[in-house]
């Protein structure tokens, strides 16, 4: 039997935590209840106890776990960045996941024995760029940015000296990760700087005769039918007119699975999978580690996927494997 | 020069900018989609010769979204020629760069003084600080750096880099197959929302503001901060004239209210923000350009 790849599982909430343990996960990830990491949301992510005593049942499980300390710290106030990498250390985290240089090389100094990750914000896309990484700070493990094809991957495999994990499910990553401002360009909020990504405070919901427009700020992302649908109105999933012509330009409303890629993966030499969704409640992430445990497993031992219908709990009922094809770019 | 223009016009533009335009530094490179370079790279030699003699200094940029063999080639080869400051604008450019000076763009994210230290350790001669950056980081940045800093004061944003090229999306053509769409629109294309509001521009891969960036009435408070580099990002208009009103303004030789009206009547039609200098959304506008709408 081939290693199974590690099922690497969102914990928004202790309670999130709990289910993923038990559908299992390998490893959960989460951050703090702070600007510090890239899913900053009201009502998600853990206090300093609540992460203490996820920890503790974690590890009792046998499953380990990941502080996401992702965002770019604000200048002149590292306090709070330099203190979550503190605390996860201090706690038994076995890994933190960084995105900024300068956060970095502090980890790196102040906790020479701390496993460090690299958060897909820090988009590293080529083997180059995570060698930097690695050289620099000692990296051990890369979570590489939804832009890669599976060819490209297994490329970058072939040539570094660090763990890849990879994206398999949950929502799309439009532009390079890390990189695109356009939700402060309208918020005033990014994922970089406060870790949000056109964030609930600025959204509102307009009704106009049988049709519901929903606005980020001061601009119409889409507007939907009665019939239809209605979506969050994450920018790059709106509906606009370019050319004379209305479309989601960048990306309809879809998910990415890419589930029955885990034998290309495998082959690829990916170490480990990741499933976004720390915005998620217990159910979903108890239905989809599930899913996810049992293929991952039937992909070690050489046998045929469990068809799983997973489409219940994707954005806009569809389905797309992003950048892993070509013929997505 | 972030957008895909006719060879020629291309060059043009340089050359005047060589002849004619009061600036120091000139980027000259392909920044979005390597396909495009294939039509600049002959007239690179006579473009950087043109600048070099009229005095400028020339810095090569680099691709934002290295991912390949041969996006790394292209940096690879302008590296050889150490005569030049190399920007990087994605951070695999840095491993190619080791032991030299470098540069960084606005894509590089230099957010705080712990990264703003570590570049500098590793060569950093000059940083153009990320566009979402507010006055207090900006000034924090200032206080502590030796390296040289950039802000980017005209110009559309650069906001978002993508593997998928959108221009191509929206013709209804895949990225391999491109027919190079995007050199049909000088200065980006026009994305609207359902409601008709102007919002953003699509260069290819790039996704960039449809409002033109202006700072030209904080340069005074950038200066005083310790920012000595003002960034101008080309678009199509009169560039010479954009780059002699912000000197004038340096120069103290005109007020920033007259210049601004002098820059409106440069790019008729377009909106103008400073929102990401004052703390608010990008898009917004604070102080005499609130009052000039």
């Amino acid at each position: 039997m081939a290693r199974p790849l590690e099922l690497v599982c969102p914990a928004g909430t202790p309670t999130s935590l709990r289910a993923a343990v038990a559908a299992g996960a390998d490893t959960v990830y989460l951050g703090f209840r702070d600007s510090t990491n890239a899913r900053n949301f009201p009502g998600l992510n853990f206090s300093r106890p609540e992460l203490e005593a996820g920890l503790a049942h974690a590890h009792d499980h046998g499953v380990k776990v990941l502080v996401a300390v992702n965002t770019y710290p604000e200048a002149d106030n590292p306090g709070p960045w330099h203190r979550a990498v503190d605390d996860a250390a201090a706690f038994g985290a076995d890994a933190v996941i960084l995105a900024d240089i300068g956060l970095a090389d502090y980890a790196r100094r102040a906790h020479p024995n701390l496993r460090l990750h690299l958060s897909v914000q820090a988009s590293a896309s080529s083997a180059e760029s995570i060698r930097f990484y690695h050289h620099e700070f000692g990296i051990k493990r890369v979570v590489l940015p939804r832009v890669l094809t599976i060819a490209e991957i297994a490329a970058i495999n072939q040539t570094v000296p660090v763990e890849t994990e990879v994206f398999v499910f949950g929502a799309m990553g439009i532009m390079a990760e890390g990189r695109c401002v356009l939700s402060s360009y309208v918020t005033g909020q990014s994922p970089n700087t406060v870790g949000v990504c056109s964030p609930p405070s600025h959204v509102h919901y307009e009704e106009e005769g049988d049709r519901l427009v929903s606005k980020l700020g001061d601009f119409t992302v889409d507007v939907f039918g009665a019939d239809e649908p209605v979506g969050y109105p994450t920018l790059c999933k709106g509906r606009f007119v370019a050319c004379g012509r209305t479309s989601h330009l960048f990306e309809d409303p879809t998910s990415l699975n890419a589930i029955d890629m885990l034998p290309e993966l495998m082959d690829a030499g990916v170490t480990a999978l990741k499933i976004e969704g720390r915005q998620r409640g217990r159910a979903y992430v108890s239905r989809v580690v599930g899913v996810f445990r049992r293929a991952v497993d039937a992909a070690a031992r050489g046998e045929a996927l469990p068809v799983a219908d997973l489409r219940a709990l994707t954005e806009g009922q569809s389905e797309t494997t992003g950048a892993y094809r070509r013929t997505w770019h | 020069m972030l957008f895909n223009w006719p060879a020629e016009k291309w060059c043009d533009f340089y050359f005047r900018i060589a002849d004619e335009a009061p600036v120091d530094t000139v980027c000259v490179g392909e920044v979005v989609c390597l396909k495009r370079w294939s039509f600049f790279e002959p007239f690179v030699t006579d473009v950087v010769e043109r600048l070099q003699s009229a005095g400028k200094e020339v810095v090569r940029s680099t691709l934002s979204l290295i991912m390949d063999a041969r996006d790394l080639e292209s940096v690879r080869a302008i590296s050889v020629d150490e005569s030049h400051l190399v920007e990087v604008n994605d951070v695999a450019a840095l491993t190619l760069l080791a032991g030299r000076p470098f540069a960084t763009g606005p894509m590089v994210n230099v957010y705080n003084e712990g990264t703003l230290e570590f570049l500098e350790r590793r060569g950093a001669k000059r940083i153009s600080l990320p566009v979402e950056l507010p006055r207090a980081s900006l000034a924090a940045l200032a206080g502590r750096s030796k390296a040289e800093l950039e802000v980017h004061v005209f110009g559309r944003l650069p906001l978002a880099i993508s593997v998928r090229c959108f221009h191509a999306r929206a013709h209804g053509l895949h990225k391999d197959g491109c027919q190079f769409v995007c050199g049909e629109d000088a200065d980006g294309m026009s994305l609207t929302t359902l409601d008709g509001t102007a919002f953003l521009r699509v260069n290819g891969t790039q996704t960039l503001s449809d409002t033109y960036a202006n700072l030209v009435c904080e340069l005074d408070e950038l200066r005083a901060m310790g920012i000595g580099r003002f960034r101008l990002s080309p678009q199509d208009v009169d560039m010479v004239a954009v780059a002699r009103t912000f000197r004038d303004v340096l120069a103290g030789s005109r007020e920033p209210q007259a210049a601004l009206d002098d820059l409106a009547q440069l790019a008729p039609g377009i909106a103008f923000s400073n929102g990401f200098f004052h703390g608010i959304e990008g898009v917004g506008r604070v102080g005499p350009l609130a009052r000039a709408e």
